[in-house]
């Protein structure tokens, strides 16, 4: 579903992503691990076409990052993209308007499941709930990647929780592919099939999660530590 | 089934395999129940739907499930496979035992006492 072959991202004399690639299968969630600046935000920006790779390829679906995969693909950056004259059911429609592939009975199933009310206003949601809005839009369409950077830091706990549950629930496993974006190893490692962690711009390791507690009697979250420390 | 509490330095498909066992040993999954959907159980329990995807598959090459296409997965209705279940988790807690025994440098006969002991009081107690 995706491939990145060799990609590199400079900003002016300095390297974001160097010779990245990866294969991610379609019905997947991968994780893309790192610290603030390693560059996985600049690699899912590159994913979601909004922005471009200095070197190498990227495909997803076998097509280039362009108008028809971003039709494709849902992308949830990690700043606050949410109007806050809007109330929850606004922001629904306004997405809907869009993209074709909304589906509102999902939106209504995942708005239950976050806990959100249609009539609320944006602006009196929490942080915790802002997040779980952002999610609830991303999942209510039927795109083939789903692209989350950091869809729990700085969220309380609960907020967490349910976003995660919210992810199982809400994605398709055959169809969707998912990669999150995040430091918060610990808190998402269960939920991941596959983890590529990030350092420096470039792939450090890139293997299942289910092989790795085996290989090495130890949790991902602790194999990230010893990694990148 | 409620959240479980996964260690994860290990893999975890095995220990859902193994939660599902001791429930089944404990008739909290009698011979002929329904398993939840993989969806269902991999959202409750925070992990990905191919990690209860391999638990299925490994209880059901153990013999211990069947899959039924389109219906489900459901434990299988044969007493010796529970019965074989229970004596390899008895034989297993045993091995746990007699691991730690010996490393406090017990003998079989004093390990063996004491879990008879133990057996004792439980009886006269509160249990």
């Amino acid at each position: 579903m995706v491939e990145a072959r060799g990609v590199g991202k400079r900003f002016g004399r300095v390297w974001a992503l160097r010779d990245v690639s990866l294969t991610v299968p379609r019905g997947v969630i991968c994780g893309l691990l790192g610290v603030n600046g390693a560059g996985k935000s600049t690699l899912l920006r590159i994913l979601a076409g909004v922005q471009r790779p200095t070197q190498g390829e990227v495909r997803i679906g076998g097509h280039r990052p362009g108008r028809v995969t971003k039709a494709r693909v849902a992308f949830v950056p990690e700043s606050d993209h949410l109007y806050r004259w809007m109330d929850v059911q606004d922001a629904l429609n306004f997405t809907a308007t869009f993209f074709e592939d909304f589906n509102h009975g999902r939106a209504r199933e995942l708005l239950r499941l976050m806990q959100l009310e249609p009539s609320s206003s944006i602006s009196s949601l929490s942080r915790g709930f802002r997040a779980r809005l952002k999610l609830v839009l991303a999942l209510a369409r039927d795109a083939d990647l789903v692209l989350l950077d950091e869809p729990l830091s700085g969220i309380d706990p609960i907020s967490r929780d349910r976003i995660v549950e919210g992810i199982l629930r809400g994605y398709r496993p055959l169809r969707s592919t998912v990669l999150i974006a995040t430091h918060l190893v610990g808190e998402v490692e269960t939920m991941l099939d596959r983890v590529v962690f990030l350092h420096n711009g470039r792939v450090v390791l890139d293997e299942g999660a289910e092989a790795l507690r085996a290989a090495r009697g130890l949790s991902v979250e602790a194999i990230y530590r010893e990694v990148l420390a | 089934m409620p959240l479980l509490d996964f260690q994860r330095d290990r893999p975890i498909y095995l220990q859902i395999a193994d939660e599902i066992g001791r429930r089944i040993i404990r008739g909290a999954l009698p011979p002929g129940a329904q398993l939840p959907s993989v969806r269902e159980l991999a959202a409750e329990l925070r992990v990905n739907p191919n990690t209860v995807q391999r638990a299925y598959q490994e209880l059901e090459r153990e013999g211990v499930v069947f899959t039924l296409r389109g219906q489900g997965t459901f434990v299988k209705e044969d007493p010796a496979m529970v019965a074989g279940l229970r004596a390899r988790a008895a034989r297993e807690a045993a091995r746990r035992f007699w691991r730690e025994a010996r490393a406090l440098g017990l003998s079989p006969a004093e390990a063996v006492a004491l879990v008879v002991d133990m057996g004792h009081s439980e009886g006269e107690g509160d249990g």
